[in-house]
């Protein structure tokens, strides 16, 4: 979880400088760069499980209890089944869906929540300002992994909407505190400045000539968000504190740790889920490191330096 | 001075704000805690004994909510906090926190810093020597470590270390429970050794995030001038690299470890409840599982000041090493 914190003093020292042309030369670079590669296809593999699991097994109901249990590993169930008589593999597929469904859409809310409170924090000044850095500084200092848990049980354990909920909630502090200081160093450039001249009106400056500069500020927001809330999920549902019958890496998890999977032989019920929820958030992980390289040319790998060097 | 001043008001409205959230949070959700205390109790103890534990609890059911919400504060800060009624019912709070307390301090809070000594230090390192053999194999390799998720590490560690070498290290408690504690050397051991594997998960799961920080910091650093000047003064290698550029790489992560140390906690929290493991953490899991209200809000007020005195620390120590921050005020 400290990968939030990768990045923390570069991509604010370094302020992006135009908009549009910007952003195309950035896609470019993810595409040569090996690690936003791997990252991007670890994510889009992920991405197909989770939108065609039928494709990949041919068990209909993982949830059902309809194999005999603890079998090892064979060529009928892959990764063999749980105590309880379900196909690890199957249940491996099917609850890509949920964790990723969990991933992208409480990192965007977060990220959406991170962009408007950074963003009017900095654009308000004085009261507003104050109010509003307060309210993130102290998001940003709470515990938030035990106020999930102590949320998610006052909310009811269970629901989806409760776990969304509360990853945004404890989510987005992180990200404004970010977009604040970019947007903070923004304010006295002279493209707004000249727009503020024109007489555009608030909502556009901050639309049109602000956001699309603070692109890979957003991006990077929104991976360390999605990252976050993965691992933050899975933790969650690995405690019991999700719903115990869906189908998720989480659930598989804290079903494994019930049945002692580990000290009874089926150490692959337990391992597989997690690996999973490793890759996802590696996935995020890396593409969120290839972006601050990216933003941030100081950091990429050396050899481009010395060529750069050597033609000055 | 006034710089001080400024980070303990922060201090204080945060705990504030982190003490109203608690107060407020159970009055808003569904599932009063008053009912799930009523049920647990109903055969247990006589009406008087439970009006008693609602006070402490700080619900009085005659009183207004401005009235409850004052002394609850005052019951916080001056550590009443109430009796248990989860799973040690009747048990003092405070009684059982101080029992886990040693436990996460010491293993929690050693391992952090090992991962943050050694991750600073490796970082350091790569970040010193640009594209050596050694900065551009690690930096991947410590994404993936920074993104997997705590208990899976230990789940692992436990599968490797525990289950298949058939306990060549223990895999849950914090001492074999055929001993007593004592102050000697085999009790130690033991003690040491069933702290080996969670502290190698929390060390694992956390260096890598110290080093990448670190790694960039140096690298930006290494470009500033009074670097130059260092090597032009014809100071030794070893000496810029620590003297001048780490020392002013260091601050921002040193303003990380103060925001990490909620991350930290999560991880114990989990780390804890994989090992079994009686520390904060674990009595937070059993306190949520058992509906324990009180112990709830003690550990989240404890947890959240946790924070507040490492971020404290860490001001200080970054504005005893960066003289700028002290000019500023």
């Amino acid at each position: 979880m400290t990968a939030l914190l990768v990045g923390a003093g570069t991509t604010t020292a370094e302020p992006p400088t135009t908009g549009r042309r910007r952003g195309r030369g950035l896609l470019r670079s993810v595409g040569h760069n090996p690690k936003a590669l791997a990252g991007l296809v670890l994510f889009l593999i992920f991405c197909v499980f989770a939108a065609v699991p039928g494709l990949f097994t041919s068990v209909d109901d993982p949830n059902a209890l309809q194999f005999p249990p603890s079998l090892p590993p064979s060529a009928e169930h892959w990764l063999g089944t749980t105590a309880l008589g379900q196909d690890i593999w199957a249940q491996l597929v099917y609850g890509t869906r949920q964790s990723l469904v969990i991933a992208l859409v409480a990192g965007l809310f977060a990220t959406l929540l991170a962009v408007l409170i950074g963003v009017s924090a900095a654009y308000l000044g004085g009261i507003g300002d104050d109010v509003l850095s307060f309210i993130t500084n102290v998001f940003l200092v709470l515990p938030t992994f035990p106020l999930i848990i102590i949320l998610a049980t006052y909310a009811g354990k269970g629901t989806l909407l409760v776990v969304l909920f509360v990853l945004v909630i404890t989510g987005w502090s992180y990200g404004a505190n970010q977009m604040r200081a970019q947007t903070l160093s923004l304010r006295n450039r002279d493209f707004l400045e000249s727009a503020r001249v024109r007489g555009e009106r608030r909502s556009y400056i901050i639309l049109v000539e602000v956001l699309p500069t603070m692109t890979s500020l957003i991006v990077a927001g929104f991976l360390g968000a999605a990252l976050y809330s993965v691992l933050t999920a899975a933790g969650l549902q690995f405690l019991g504190l999700g719903d115990p019958n869906s189908i998720s890496w989480g659930t598989m998890l804290y079903w494994s740790q019930n049945q002692q999977a580990l000290q009874t032989g089926s150490p692959l019920w337990s391992i597989a889920p997690g690996l999973c929820v490793a890759l996802l958030g590696t996935s995020f992980a890396l593409l969120n490191y290839a972006f601050d390289e990216v933003s941030n040319p100081a950091l990429r790998p050396v050899r481009r330096v010395r060529v750069k060097r050597v033609k000055q | 001075m006034r710089f001080l001043v400024r980070r303990l008001g922060f201090f204080v409205l945060t705990l504030w704000a982190a003490l109203t959230i608690n107060f407020f949070l159970p009055r808003f959700m569904p599932g009063s805690p008053l009912d799930a205390l009523r049920i647990r109790t109903k055969n247990q103890l006589d009406p008087v004994a439970l009006n008693h534990m609602l006070t402490a609890f700080g619900f009085k059911p005659n009183a207004n909510a401005f009235e409850q919400y004052i002394d609850y504060l005052g019951n916080m800060l001056t550590g009443q906090w109430g009796v248990s009624i989860g799973a040690t019912l009747g048990e003092p709070v405070r009684t059982l926190i101080a029992q886990a307390l040693p436990w996460t301090l010491g293993l929690v809070g050693v391992a952090t810093i090992i991962a943050f000594l050694l991750g600073t230090l490796v970082g350091m390192v790569a970040g010193w020597r640009r594209g050596g053999m050694f900065d551009s194999a690690l930096p991947p390799i410590f994404v993936i470590t920074s993104a997997l998720p705590y208990f899976w590490v230990g789940l692992l560690l436990i599968l490797v270390f525990s289950v298949w070498t058939n306990g060549f290290l223990p895999s849950d408690f914090n001492y074999d429970s055929d001993l007593l504690p004592e102050f000697s050397a085999p009790f130690i051991a033991n003690v040491l050794s069933h702290a080996i594997l969670p502290a190698a998960t929390i060390v694992i799961t956390a260096v890598g995030g110290w080093v990448l920080t670190m790694r960039n910091n140096m690298i930006t650093v290494i470009a500033e001038d009074y670097v130059r000047m260092g090597r032009a003064k014809g100071l030794s290698n070893r000496r810029v690299m620590i003297d001048y550029a780490a020392r002013n790489a260091m601050l921002p992560n040193l303003a990380g470890f103060a925001m990490s140390i909620g991350f930290v906690i999560a991880g114990s929290i989990l780390v804890e409840y994989v090992f079994n493991y009686p520390g904060l953490g674990y009595l937070l899991y059993n306190a949520v599982e058992n509906t324990d209200y009180p112990l709830m809000q003690a550990l989240f007020m404890l947890f959240t000041v946790a924070v507040l005195v490492s971020l404290l620390l860490c001001d200080i120590a970054i504005a005893w090493l960066d003289p700028r921050s002290r000019a500023k005020g």
